[in-house]
């Protein structure tokens, strides 16, 4: 039986960024490995979450798969964290929450000159999507908060090794970012 | 820094002189001892509506910006029960408007990020409001983006005591007060608004921008990224552009070369 500290990450209504920034701890990874193994993950491609010690949440909540995927991972996840913009306050995808959510669609998909007019996609396997973009501790409980559009790789090596080591994470200048 | 000609108080036990007149906050910048402000601007009357500065003045919470000195003062500041005070102010504040600092070119000349790092404020905690308010990129050399506003007045007062141009004002009540433009179109275009104005130097967040500076400073070499807003140990007393200058001001530039 593994000792292993389980982890699972997944993306919502993010861009991967955060995934890019978190590989880009580089070789420490190796060092990483040592301490955790992951479940469901990008990085694995296990579409669903087993019980987990750590939880890490890129992305706001845009749809209702986003919801359905978060709750999965609150269920399974001792802690959970939110790293990034967008998990955090909704970030870029957010930008069209002063907007009618069909006025975009309308736009994107029959009216903006120079798109193809397909209509709006309306396939049964497509999850709707949220009248607004939300950040996602307002849909479930969250443990911990890692800013930043990525938070930098040294910000994310420092937040886990703390957690790992049993410390509550603290960033100081210069790895607290909101940008 | 006590003398034997001023009187003196304390701040978090340590000993600060003063002139007669002088408020807290006026004291303590000029002893290098950091509270922070928002509203607060060295060179404008006090305003005490952001509440960034309050401390606890012989026990009992104040705003450090209207308080004047008085010898014999115990003043607290950094302590955990005023601190914790202060970061709710400021969840408060970037949930009441649209604070999305990856795409705002204020990002790391902001006085309000630079308190959420001083403070430590790793998350919103309380829901997004998401209120709609719609940019006026009407003026030829400046965008206001309302979306960022936190009702400091000191663009307000900027343009009414120094520029007396009365350019801007605010307008209704609780959480529908909004920062409005002094013309019968609302828009800035339509007044005698000038980018060499004082009230375009004062914002502390990214209302009021030049156009066509945007990442002169790339994110992550500006003003807050270098050092702490808290970290005044270098800075001149009156800060020509003001503490919420653009960068572009903070490293030497001038909004005349900008243009």
């Amino acid at each position: 039986m593994s000792q292993k500290i389980k982890v699972a990450t997944t993306s919502l209504a993010g861009c991967f960024g955060c995934h890019m920034s978190f590989l880009d701890i580089d070789e420490r990874l190796l060092e990483l490995l040592e301490l955790i193994e992951f479940d469901r993950s990008p990085l694995t491609d296990i579409k669903h979450c087993g019980p987990c010690d750590l939880g890490i949440i890129e992305g706001g909540v845009c749809n209702a798969e986003n919801v359905h995927v978060l709750r999965e991972f609150r269920q399974n996840c001792k802690i959970l964290v939110a790293v990034g913009a967008c998990a955090i306050n909704g970030g870029l995808p957010a930008q069209r929450n002063h907007l009618d959510l069909r006025d975009v669609l309308e736009e994107v998909y029959q009216t903006e000159p120079g798109l193809t007019h397909g209509g709006i996609p309306n396939d049964p396997e497509l999850p709707l999507p949220l009248n607004k973009v939300h950040p996602i501790h307002e849909v479930v409980k969250i443990d911990y908060f890692l800013p930043g559009c990525p938070p930098p790789a040294d910000a994310i090596w420092k937040f886990v090794t703390d957690l790992l080591a049993g410390r509550t994470p603290t960033l100081g200048h210069g790895l607290i970012h909101y940008d | 820094m006590s003398t034997n000609t001023s009187p003196t108080f304390l701040i978090d036990g340590e000993e600060i002189s003063f002139q007669p007149g002088q408020t807290i906050i006026q004291a303590a910048l000029a002893a290098e001892k950091y509270i922070p402000h928002l509203c607060f601007h060295p060179e404008f009357k006090p305003h005490g509506s952001c509440k960034l500065c309050t401390v606890k003045i012989n026990g009992r919470p104040a705003a450090a910006c209207t308080t004047q000195a008085q010898a014999g003062l115990n003043v607290e500041s950094d302590i955990p029960e005023i601190k914790d005070k202060r970061r709710t102010l400021v969840q408060m504040l970037l949930v009441e408007g649209n604070h999305f600092c990856p795409s705002c070119e204020k990002s790391g000349n902001c006085m309000l990020q630079a308190l959420g790092y001083d403070l430590g404020v790793m998350s919103p905690h309380f829901a997004q409001i998401f209120p709609v308010r719609p940019v006026d990129a009407s003026h030829p050399d400046i965008l206001l983006d309302f979306n960022r506003c936190i009702l400091c007045e000191l663009c307000v007062r900027a343009s009414s005591e120094v520029d007396k141009k009365y350019v801007f004002a605010l307008a209704g009540r609780g959480i529908n007060k909004h920062l409005i433009v002094n013309a019968e179109s609302g828009r800035l275009a339509d007044t005698n608004f000038s980018p060499t104005d004082k009230a375009a130097q004062v914002c502390p967040v990214g209302v009021i921008l030049p156009k066509r500076v945007g990442f002169a400073v790339p994110i992550g070499k500006r003003k807050y990224d270098l050092k702490p807003i808290s970290d005044i140990s270098s800075r001149p007393a009156l800060p020509s552009g003001g503490e919420g200058s653009t960068g572009q001001l903070a490293s030497g530039g001038s909004l005349e070369s900008a243009k």
